[in-house]
């Protein structure tokens, strides 16, 4: 939420939503050193709340180096370190969005010092997979690296951003899977209704993304009334977008919407 | 939802799609210039359109997909373009 403007805080109370979980993220362009991450995360979960809470929108965070930073590995270690002495702050969900973007060894490394942070510490993790042709990829490495680490349960972490081709290899392996909604990459509204009702939703949630480029904080409303339209009951819609987030993220006791 | 359901619920949409496919191709083809892989790529991508089984959406994203399994040496950025250019590249 740190790239949107207040509008859009109310739009999302109005439209009914309940809380957002804010990803630390990429800054659009590569931040020139750890201060910068220091300074991000007293951003959110110091500022970023406060300015929500003016809008009845609690909000929540995770904390990481973003993979499309993660190439610069000593950067990525100073970061890492930087994020203990935030854990405890009342807004924070856990890692995230941790992963890989363009599927390199250097990401990798970055991704299993996350890993190993997370299991340090016992937190939740939220994964970002790549974009467009590196998704398959990097689903893949993604859930070798994390399984090869047995500190992890598959139940503490969600895959987020799964598409047609990675969301049964994810729920497969014992994984939440994060259905993301964009206006043009990632999934549509139909196209994530189309993958609920064919693989079911059980460790299913569905996000919108609030980001630099376009994208459309609503997208998880609209696409509650895409099921209303193909005669999904409320107890189904109301368990997919809202129970299930709850479902996940109530296993970290800070947060406490219901 | 029955077929006649669906088809009143999407067939404008997926029409309009369609033709915006057809209109970009076209597009394409009056343009100057080689093409890169990607229009190699999207026509292939196309062909599995054509399959006889439900699993066309999953077809699409595979066929634009780096199918290869082992990490890269380095970034050559941080942006991806929607298709992959093979073996070559890398």
């Amino acid at each position: 939420m740190v790239s949107r403007v207040t509008d859009d805080y109310e739009a999302m109370i109005t439209a009914g939503c309940r809380a957002v979980c804010e990803p630390a993220f990429w800054a659009g362009y590569d931040r020139s050193g750890p201060q910068g991450f220091y300074d991000y995360f007293c951003q959110l979960t110091d500022y970023e709340p406060k300015r929500a809470a003016k809008f009845l929108l609690p909000h929540f965070t995770w904390l990481c180096i973003n993979p499309k930073e993660s190439e610069d590995v000593k950067l990525a270690e100073d970061v890492i370190a930087l994020i203990p002495q935030f854990l405890d702050r009342p807004n924070v969900l856990g890692i995230g969005e941790i992963g890989l973007n363009k599927n390199t060894r250097n990401e990798l490394k970055v991704l299993e010092q996350h890993i190993d942070l997370a299991a340090r510490y016992d937190q939740l993790i939220l994964v970002h997979t790549p974009h467009l042709e590196d998704k398959f990829k990097g689903t893949r490495l993604i859930l070798d690296a994390i399984l090869a680490d047995k500190r992890i349960k598959p139940d503490r972490v969600i895959i987020d951003h799964v598409e047609e081709h990675t969301i049964q290899m994810v729920l497969d392996a014992g994984f939440w899977a994060g259905i993301t909604l964009y206006p043009e990459s990632k999934t549509t509204p139909a196209r994530a209704v189309d993958m609920f009702e064919v693989y079911g939703g059980q460790r299913v949630w569905l996000n919108s993304a609030c980001d630099w480029g376009r994208s459309d904080p609503l997208a998880v409303p609209k696409a509650a009334i895409e099921m209303r339209r193909r005669g999904h009951s409320d107890e189904t819609i109301d368990r997919l977008v809202f129970q299930n987030p709850v479902r996940f993220l109530g296993q970290n006791p800070r947060f406490t919407v219901r | 939802m029955t077929r006649q359901q669906i088809l009143d619920l999407y067939f404008m949409d997926a029409r309009s799609k369609l033709i915006d496919i057809a209109a970009f191709l076209d597009r394409v083809d009056r343009g100057e210039g080689e093409p890169d892989f990607r229009l190699v790529e999207f026509r292939k991508a196309l062909g599995e359109l054509n399959r006889g089984e439900p699993v066309r959406a999953k077809s699409v994203l595979m066929a634009l997909s780096d199918p290869t399994t082992e990490p890269i040496p380095k970034a050559p950025g941080k942006g991806a373009v929607g298709a992959w250019p093979g073996s070559a590249a890398h």
